[in-house]
């Protein structure tokens, strides 16, 4: 099953373990991995990722930030990640 | 205790008078907090994040001490078919998105639970359960007019004054930069613009009086007064006593009549206190000399207050929520941008600095 790893910096604010789920989309992966209170620390109010919120699939950063329908491999690493950005 | 709240962009200090004024605590230390709330009906206080990374969040706490975040107003899923609402200047379509909680403010007495948000990018929020769960109001986000909207120094509109009326919950004003005054007499059903008599310079001439194209930095409303408002313009400062039916502009009020921040004395409307900047695009203290006026006579003239505060030159800018007054009408807070936080305890006659080098401040809160 594809694998999600959260930023250590948003381990400040809430609870989010390395985590694996089904999903041949990211948006499938996500929907399946976030829970309530996750999901708006990655997604804003209609549901594509934040503008300061970088996501890697196998290595390379997401394409579809608003539809998240990038494919996901089954053996795959997820990372969530914050921008450079901020401060 | 007297308690002052101070959120910054790098977190909320609490201050409290002992001896002197000092910090007590602090909390979301690094992190951007937009808007303190404290509700005397219950003795929460509520804290806006606005993370630049995760987002906007909303924190309770119960005992002033320790927090835990609450719900957050979310905008809803935006209908299929709902043509977008382009902000006019920048003809972006405005987002259904929570950009940023500018303002956070309890309902009547009547109304336990009840509290009202408003946001960038223009949407009204209100909630019922103590800000457990939150509701977008439609029929202000509906509202034709919006289309008229447009942002200030943000990319959208935003809602960053809610005057409840103390005679009657059901009336509610809001202040927005750049879209007027709006006042609901039916507990937010049905709103109409009330920015009628306010003037701006920054549209063509035909446009000066359109109450749509208004940009009130701050709207406050008398508590002991109802019906006198008043209210820091982009362009100047202007004054209601009819309960927002018609606005009178103050016209003189050296050494500048720009600004961002106005507050009123709770029981006598005639005294309100500002901090004139010079216009419009510079923002620094005229002249290099930090001061904060006073009118006593609802604005026929100003004492210009400077004991106390630096007349050096100085650059502090003061944002449109970091002005406060106490319940008592003599304590004042301000707080600048180059995180200088001055107290007075005797209605601006003197000031004390409290502190020189917090981070940015973007609001102080009594109680």
């Amino acid at each position: 099953m594809p694998r999600v790893v959260f930023t250590e910096n948003l381990r400040r604010h809430i609870a989010c373990p390395p985590a694996e789920a089904e999903g041949g989309t990211l948006r499938e992966l996500l929907d399946a991995v976030l829970s309530d209170k996750q999901r708006p620390y990655i997604l804003d109010d209609q549901q594509a990722m934040r503008k300061h919120i970088a996501i890697f699939i196998d290595g390379l950063p997401v394409r579809d930030r608003v539809g998240l329908t990038d494919s996901v491999e089954p053996d795959a690493e997820v990372y969530i990640m914050q921008a450079l950005s901020g401060g | 205790m007297p308690r002052l709240w101070v959120a910054t962009r790098k977190g909320l200090f609490t201050f409290e008078r002992g001896k002197g004024w000092e910090v007590r605590r602090t909390a979301f230390l690094g992190d951007p907090a937009s808007i303190v709330t404290p509700d005397a009906r219950t003795g929460r206080v509520y804290a806006a994040l606005k993370h630049e990374q995760f987002g906007t969040k909303l924190h309770v706490s119960e005992d002033g001490e320790t927090w835990s975040e609450t719900g957050t107003p979310t905008y809803p899923e935006k209908p299929d078919g709902v043509p977008d609402v382009f902000e006019p200047f920048r003809q972006k379509p405005t987002p259904w998105d929570l950009q940023m909680i500018w303002s956070l403010e309890p309902g009547g007495a009547d109304q336990p639970g009840r509290l009202w948000c408003g946001t960038i990018p223009g949407g009204l929020f209100l909630s019922d359960d103590h800000g457990q769960t939150w509701e977008l109001n439609r029929p202000l986000w509906d509202e034709p007019k919006r289309a008229k909207w447009f942002g200030g120094g943000y990319d959208f509109p935003g809602i960053h004054s809610i005057c409840v009326d103390p005679r009657d919950s059901g009336v509610v004003r809001v202040g927005i930069s750049c879209g007027g005054v709006w006042v609901t007499r039916d507990d937010g059903q049905t709103w109409a613009q009330c920015a009628h008599g306010m003037r701006n310079s920054y549209m063509p001439p035909d446009q000066a009086y359109d109450p749509d194209s208004q940009d009130p930095h701050r709207v406050v409303q008398c508590p002991g007064q109802p019906e006198v408002l008043w209210a820091q313009h982009h362009n100047g400062i202007f004054r209601s006593t009819d309960g927002s039916q018609k606005w009178d502009e103050i016209e003189e009020a050296w050494p500048s009549v720009f600004g961002f921040a106005v507050a009123v004395h709770p029981e006598d409307g005639d005294t309100a206190w500002f901090v004139p900047a010079t216009k419009d695009e510079m923002r620094i203290p005229v002249d290099g000399r930090f001061v904060v006026t006073r009118t006593r006579d609802g604005g026929k003239s100003f004492d210009v207050l400077t004991r106390g505060l630096p007349q050096s030159p100085s650059y502090d800018l003061v944002y449109r929520h970091a002005l406060d007054v106490d319940a008592t009408g003599d304590v004042l807070a301000v707080g600048s941008t180059t995180g200088s936080l001055w107290i007075s305890e005797d209605r601006g006659d003197t000031w004390g600095h409290i502190h020189g080098h917090l981070p940015p401040i973007h609001a102080v809160r009594f109680g």
